[in-house]
């Protein structure tokens, strides 16, 4: 007598804490044996408040909290801040500040894959490239802490420039060490692109086709990979990207393995980018010369009256931005990163709605987890490269 | 750039005539402005017309204008991959009032659509999961509207005694300051304080 069995669906909370999260995220799956059929995630873990808490600051210190939304890419998240105050204030920063911005944009979109490409390889069993990826990642924040004195807060890119001028022989080391790069990702390519368990856990999981990419907001490496050519660097270029010769890698096929690879060929343009920038970098004012929006000189304000005033002016006050609204956008290393600032006229912004590209990719989860292992679900959302500073604000 | 802009923005508007409110050319951006009730139409064409083609909702977000008769503005952002290009729409909604979900057209408007509904308080009708996203689990209230306090209500610590994480009312040991920045400098007010008598003594 074959008894009838009844199969109940299992509920698994994945996190809030769990090593393969990136962070603070719950994941209630409904599983069918270790098939999932419902995932939703539960975010928030990390909400602090961010665009709330701008509301009450100054434009200038409304930068730091950037670099606490996406803290693997702090540089790109001051950038679009940065371009969208800018933008209504309708100032330009200077040749030679816009090129040392596009380079450090770079330099931080290589740091971010530098860690989440091993990071990826972590959660599927492959602890060698995070070890050796962290010794490139530790040079490179050497180069940040030498240009801003920190080595993940930035608070670099200021708006109309950035802060400081580049310290002497810093595009020497850096240079070097672009050379020395493209050998260390070829050594992760070779652990990684070819290997057997790498490519059982990565390939046709978690496809996404390009229509689907677009109807979920995708942006960024995630959209390439599904084979939407779409770089905002290209399409609507900012800084000193215009004069960038770079390529942009996509992919076939949409799936985990396709990100993988769109990234760590991201890596080398990245690279490309940062000699040129290096090469042509111009001669000049790193910070727009208008006073009224850029701090004078410390050499300046100790003998002149009128730039010691600007200076008390502008670290108390600050500059007031035409009332308007901009949404600018940057081609983050995660995605389209933008900022939709709306400003009344005063000093603070009126509202500052941050466009995470993390968030939108987050919720196609359970889209692109339908029907996959439990062990797939982890491979998919290290593909997608959550920082839950960004998605939770 | 700038030409096909406003090509755009007339083509759209002769388009919807009937469902919009008007649009205009900001900052070399494009915004139209919408109602709640034919919000579904508008988002349909702008997806599916040759010309437009915005096929990406990137962004949903809602903001609070206290002073207004309807108080929120729900603001869509969308991306033309096809002609490169982007536009925003724009709905003005009251406090009572609801908007259409427009998850049945772009799926990604589902977590935004929470968000502004966790955070403002707007009402999506339609809308398939309308829970809170970021806030904490049974949170009350809409933190970013312009009324409620920077400080919050609530604060949490946990207690020894009952081995968990307890809820009380935010004690502050110094009171909230906030500054009054808006000092005439180099006349970015138009009116200095005090400075009527002088033009009531020029009379």
């Amino acid at each position: 007598m074959a008894a009838e069995t009844q199969i109940k669906n299992l509920t698994v909370n994945f996190g809030p804490q769990h090593p393969a999260a990136h962070g603070v995220l719950r994941m209630v799956m409904e599983m069918d044996g270790e098939v999932v059929e419902r995932l939703d995630p539960h975010i928030g873990l990390l909400h602090r408040g961010t665009e709330k808490l701008i509301e009450y600051k100054t434009y200038l210190q409304a930068i730091p909290y950037f670099d606490r939304l996406d803290y693997v890419s702090p540089m790109s998240l001051e950038h679009a801040f940065v371009l969208g105050a800018e933008k209504l204030l309708g100032i330009q920063p200077p040749p030679r500040g816009q090129y040392v911005r596009t380079l450090f944009a770079e330099i931080t979109r290589l740091t971010n894959h530098l860690f989440n490409v091993p990071a990826l390889a972590l959660d599927i069993g492959a602890m060698t490239p995070l070890l050796w990826a962290c010794e490139q990642r530790e040079i490179v924040m050497e180069f940040y802490e030498r240009v801003c004195g920190a080595r993940l807060h930035a608070a670099y890119f200021r708006i109309g420039g950035v802060h400081q001028d580049l310290p002497a022989g810093l595009t020497d080391d850096i240079l070097e060490w672009a050379e020395k790069m493209p050998s260390f990702i070829d050594d992760i390519e070779t652990l990684l692109n070819e290997n057997r368990i790498f490519k059982q856990r990565t390939v046709d999981i978690g496809t996404v086709s390009a229509e689907d990419a677009l109807a979920w907001g995708f942006t960024g490496p995630m959209l390439r990979a599904s084979g939407v050519p779409w770089d905002l660097r290209k399409a609507q270029p900012y800084d000193a990207y215009a004069e960038m010769d770079f390529d942009i890698p996509i992919g076939k096929h949409g799936d985990v393995y396709s990100r993988y690879l769109v990234r760590v060929e991201e890596m080398r343009q990245s690279l490309r980018i940062v000699k040129q920038c290096i090469e042509q970098l111009p001669d000049g004012p790193i910070m727009t010369e208008d006073g009224k929006v850029g701090p004078p000189s410390r050499g300046e304000m100790k003998r002149s009256m009128e730039a010691l005033i600007h200076h008390f002016k502008l670290y108390t006050e600050g500059f007031h931005v035409p009332a308007g609204e901009t949404y600018t956008a940057v081609e983050a290393p995660k995605g389209e990163f933008a900022v939709y600032l709306v400003s009344d006229g005063t000093n603070r912004p009126y509202r500052c709605k941050i466009r995470a590209p993390g968030f939108a990719h987050l919720q196609a989860m359970d889209f692109m987890c339908k029907g996959h292992m439990l062990a797939d679900a982890v491979s998919v959302l290290g593909s997608i490269d959550p920082v839950f500073g960004e998605i939770d604000r | 750039m700038n030409q096909a802009l406003e090509d755009l923005g007339d083509y759209i508007a002769g388009r919807l005539s009937e469902e919009l409110d008007g649009h205009a050319i900001a900052c070399d951006e494009l915004m139209v402005t919408g109602r709640p009730d034919s919000l579904l139409k508008v988002m349909r064409f702008l997806r599916d017309d040759s010309q437009c083609l915005f096929k990406c909702l990137v962004d949903v977000c809602g903001v609070d204008y206290p002073e207004r008769e309807r108080r929120f503005e729900v603001v869509y952002n969308l991306l033309s991959v096809g002609h490169n290009q982007r536009i925003r729409v724009k709905v003005p909604v009251g406090e009572s009032e609801a908007v259409p979900s427009v998850t049945s057209v772009f799926p990604s408007a589902g977590w935004f659509e929470r968000e502004a509904w966790d955070l403002y308080g707007v009402y999506f009708s339609d809308h398939p999961d309308l829970r809170r996203i970021l806030t904490d689990y049974g949170f009350e209230g809409h933190p970013l509207r312009k009324d409620f306090p920077l400080t919050g209500h609530v604060e949490v610590r946990y207690d020894d005694e009952q081995q968990r994480v307890v809820y009380e009312p935010v004690h502050l040991t110094q009171e909230f300051r906030t500054f009054d920045f808006l000092s005439p400098w180099e006349g970015m007010t138009r009116q200095l304080p005090g400075g009527e008598k002088a033009e009531e003594g020029e009379s």
